[in-house]
């Protein structure tokens, strides 16, 4: 009996050494990346670690939510993680990042001018930017024949069914508030009724909510427009050129994405190797080939110029990844809603499980 | 010293382990240690902590505030949230009743046929009950979708003009669970069938009952345990189900266990998420209560 | 049963029902050999996703991190699951009662509490989620159902035996080993086999107990399902029913020979 209890003992504590254990003060052998699904090139994965020797664990969410969720439980074990511009000053106000020596970065001069010190990590003290991007409309042009140009078109009732939105509450209400005239921001009870009676109205045209793949809906014919991001969308446009991205009337999210570090993570020298990889310009290109979002790596797309002029046109020509003057002043930005979240989220979960 | 000591534990040792050969409770008690050691660490110490968490309150950024508060279980009783709940439960009795009704012949078939016939059958019923079941939901994925092989044939012979919408709709979010659960019905229904003596069948036979007779007042009632072990093990999880409305529903239909992870891991109110799980589990073992106290376990059905 | 063979209608409902349970399956595998990418029509017969799969070093790392989990929660959990079965169905204790509501707690547990409690209890004691959280998880929720296993067998069980083999001579440890363990044997690895595939399935628990780089089988097919909808899954899923098919076949063909 006892030898049993013992033996038990010592399985879990073996189990538990050969499976947590993993780089202490030495130099580390792997680091863990926590990022948003379809987002980091494999080829980009692979090429670190042939490099530089270090293993890669690649894991992902799918909303800015989960990310947050999972590092306020604490005790994660993520070395790297891509939040958005909100996220960085929620996380930023509690103390959840560790402060970044810009002098073990030194690929950071590569990123644009216009990118550094943004709203959200003044002088950039816990970040530095991955991607950037905008969710606007995206529109199966063989099977929308009537022009689309605003948010507010999505309610006309010839679409029932047949729209796809991120599974976002922020991005959804956010679209709703504005398409009523209010900020997207918006922590005012009486703006938010009115708001969630706007939402519920447009519940029978929803087909599903989707921040996985969001083109897999449209690519398959489920849907026909909906909201997505502008990489997504560009993906889908290139599987189906019939798939359109729109810049709506009102306006569109735009939202920066970053490269952080968690207060805590276990790996830190590998977690700045992999982040100043990132940001080597030929490493960067890898990301806009495969998910063409919007690089705020200047020194990328100058390789690029001068790499492929082909494709740089297209990239710099195709709205979804360079919008043009007059789109930027439509778009806004998200930022925390503090305590009016739990409004927020209560009008969601209404909206969503009703039936 | 030494000496003293060593003898004292060595005397220890020998008084437990003839107290361990002749005291039949101390036995016992040794076995069941482990068990009560490990489900206490690893169960009853993080059911407390939920507890305790659903009674805190959520800060302004989400994280907890160790602030003693009831709000969280008052919020419960809002309709919004009692509706999620009466849904969850009409789903998972929806399904429970529809894999008894779906079950029963097939259980009841296979346990009629001949026992070489009956390995095989059992067999083919154990294959799908052992594959993952996210493939076999992903399967009814690939047949509802709107492009989908369902509206693709019917489209074709021209049974229909345009596409059925089931795929995103709480349809099916149904047909999915019941698909999911028919195995676990299936396999206690067969068990408790097949235990039912012939002789009792026959001697009604004999004594002129007819065959629908015989079923309704002994059969039937004799494969109550496989109903009720069979119920059980299909309405709990099915209660808790967030994954099938996941990915069938399209994030459109909210299920208990749908909210629950919602609010751990997107509105991070744990709090709020720790006092819904609650409610799920004391309604969950109201329910196992109920059943049990009707029929017991079913335990002897598991062999 | 009867040897009067069952009803036309009952037949006929058992095939119906059974093409109900195995379409889809099969419609599944069929579509593996699909080459569309998005595998919504039929284009033409390929192997290419099946190559994909082999090359796929995610899914290779979840199946790896999968089997590790199954086979050490599977052993660790008959063990402690087995000892409760002989003590709860050969004794009686103070506490007993306690002690059986407390062993069937995690079957009448929603899989959404027990994993939300899980990832609580594993943050507050600080504890990284990895292999080892899954794992602890998992041991948690298959002692029960070992225990329920064994115990069903256990209610045959002659006393007899055991007390011939003390009579003559052997002490209680020799007992068990040599007398009581080859009896209760098959019902053991019946619970065996049942926590191995609980623990191979999960889901719901491992993806609140899970961390970096612990991805398990469940979770990648999830994953794959919602993101990557190619012809990879369909091929992923048909070598998973594959491997059950084997498997089962192997142990129900042993069975026969035994018999």
């Amino acid at each position: 009996m006892k030898g049993k209890v013992q033996l038990f003992i010592i399985m879990v504590t073996l189990t538990i050494l050969a499976t947590a254990c993993s780089g202490g003060t030495a130099k580390s052998t792997e680091v863990n990346l926590y990022a948003w699904s379809e987002y980091v090139p494999q080829a980009l994965l692979d090429g670190f670690t042939e490099k530089i020797g270090i293993k890669i664990n690649y894991d992902t969410y799918s909303s800015n939510e989960e990310l947050l969720a999972k590092m306020q439980a604490g005790a994660s074990g993520y070395d790297v993680i891509i939040p958005s511009d909100y996220i960085v000053s929620i996380m930023a106000k509690q103390g959840m990042m560790e402060k970044l020596d810009l002098n073990k970065l030194p690929n950071f001069k590569n990123v644009g001018e216009e990118f550094k010190n943004l709203s959200f990590d003044p002088g950039n003290q816990y970040t530095v930017p991955y991607q950037w991007g905008t969710s606007c409309m995206v529109i199966d042009t063989d099977k929308v024949t009537s022009p689309i140009t605003k948010w507010a078109d999505f309610w006309k009732p010839e679409f029932n069914g047949k729209i796809v939105l991120l599974d976002d509450e922020r991005e959804v209400l956010g679209m709703v508030l504005k398409v009523l005239g209010y900020s997207n921001n918006s922590k005012d009870p009486a703006q938010l009724e009115e708001a969630k009676n706007k939402f519920l109205e447009l519940m029978p045209n929803v087909k599903l909510f989707d921040s996985d793949s969001p083109k897999t809906a449209l690519l398959s014919g489920e849907v026909w427009l909906g909201q997505t991001w502008n990489g997504e969308a560009a993906i889908a446009h290139s599987e189906n050129p019939a798939i359109d991205y729109v810049f709506p009337e009102e306006g569109c999210t735009m939202w920066f994405d970053n490269l952080a570090i968690p207060k805590g993570a276990p790996h830190q020298d590998a977690a700045f190797e992999l982040i100043n990889f990132i940001l080597d310009p030929e490493q960067s290109l890898l990301i806009t080939g495969e998910f063409p979002y919007s690089n705020p790596n200047k020194a990328a797309l100058d390789l690029l110029r001068t790499k492929d002029q082909e494709k740089y046109q297209a990239y710099m020509e195709f709205a979804a990844t360079n919008p043009p003057a007059d789109v930027l002043k439509r778009l806004y930005m998200i930022e925390d809603v503090g305590e009016a979240t739990e409004m927020w989220d209560r009008i969601w979960t209404e909206v969503k499980g009703g039936e | 010293m030494m000496e003293h000591i060593s003898a004292e534990r060595t005397s220890l040792k020998i008084r437990l382990i003839k107290r361990l050969r002749e005291d039949p409770s101390a036995q016992g008690i040794a076995l069941i240690s482990p068990t009560m050691i490990y489900l206490g660490i690893f169960m009853l110490i993080p059911l407390l902590l939920v507890v305790v968490l659903s009674l805190m309150t959520r800060g302004p950024y989400g994280n907890v505030v160790y602030r003693l508060n009831l709000a969280n279980y008052l919020r419960l009783v809002d309709m919004l949230y009692l509706r999620i709940l009466g849904y969850s439960l009409r789903t998972a009795a929806i399904t429970t009743v529809a894999c008894i009704f779906i079950g029963y012949p097939l259980a009841y078939y296979i346990a009629r046929i001949p026992a070489k016939q009956r390995s095989l059958l059992l067999f083919l019923i154990l294959i799908p009950f052992w594959t993952n079941f996210i493939i076999r939901i992903y399967a009814w994925i690939m047949i509802l979708r709107t492009e989908g092989i369902l509206n693709g044939i019917l489209l074709n012979l021209g049974v229909i003009k345009l596409p059925l919408d089931i795929l995103y709709t709480p349809l099916a979010v149904q047909i999915g669970m019941i698909y999911e659960f028919l195995p676990f019905m299936v396999l206690p229904l067969y068990t408790s069938l097949e235990k039912i003596e012939m002789a009792q069948l026959e001697a009604a036979a004999d004594l002129g009952a007819p065959p629908g007779r015989a079923f309704w007042r002994i059969t039937l009632p004799l494969s109550v345990p496989g109903m009720v072990a069979g119920s059980i093990l299909v309405f709990i999880p099915a209660m808790g189900m967030f994954v099938v409305p996941d990915l069938m529903g399209g994030a459109k239909t909210i299920l208990v266990g749908n909210l629950i992870r919602n609010q751990f891991l997107t509105a991070r109110d744990w709090p709020f998420g720790s006092a819904a799980s609650m409610l799920l589990l004391i309604l969950t073992l109201l329910v196992t209560l109920v059943y049990t106290r009707k029929a017991g376990f079913g335990e002897e059905l598991l062999i | 049963m009867s040897e009067k063979k069952p009803a036309l209608w009952l037949r006929m409902y058992a095939i119906l029902a059974y093409a109900y349970i195995y379409l889809p399956i099969l419609l599944l595998i069929i579509f593996s050999f699909n080459s569309q990418k998005i595998n919504v029509r039929w284009e033409g017969f390929t192997f290419y996703w099946y190559g994909e799969l082999l090359h796929d070093q995610e899914v290779l790392l979840a199946t790896r991190n999968t089997l590790i989990i199954a086979f050490i929660s599977t052993i660790v959990s008959t063990v402690i699951g087995t000892f409760a079965a002989l003590a709860l169905q050969r004794y009686r204790f103070p506490g007993y009662t306690l002690a059986e509501s407390t062993l069937y707690i995690p079957v009448i547990i929603p899989e959404v509490v027990m994993g939300i409690s899980l990832l609580v209890f594993f943050a507050q004691i600080g504890m990284r989620l990895g292999l080892a959280t899954i794992t602890l998880a998992h041991i948690a929720f298959n002692i029960p159902f070992v225990a329920l296993v064994v115990r069903a067998r256990l209610h045959g069980f002659d006393k007899a035996i055991e007390e011939a083999s003390m009579d003559l001579g052997a002490n209680e440890v020799q007992t068990f080993i040599r007398v009581t363990l080859p009896t209760i044997m098959p019902g053991v690895l019946a619970g065996a086999m049942l926590a191995f595939t609980l623990s191979l399935d999960d889901y719901v628990i491992t993806y609140f107990t899970a961390g970096p780089g612990s991805t398990t089988l469940p979770l990648r097919v999830f994953s794959m399902v919602r993101f990557a909808v190619t012809p990879e899954v369909n091929a992923l899923s048909a070598l998973w029913i594959l491997t059950v098919f084997i498997v089962l076949g192997m142990s129900q063909m042993i069975q026969q020979r035994q018999k």
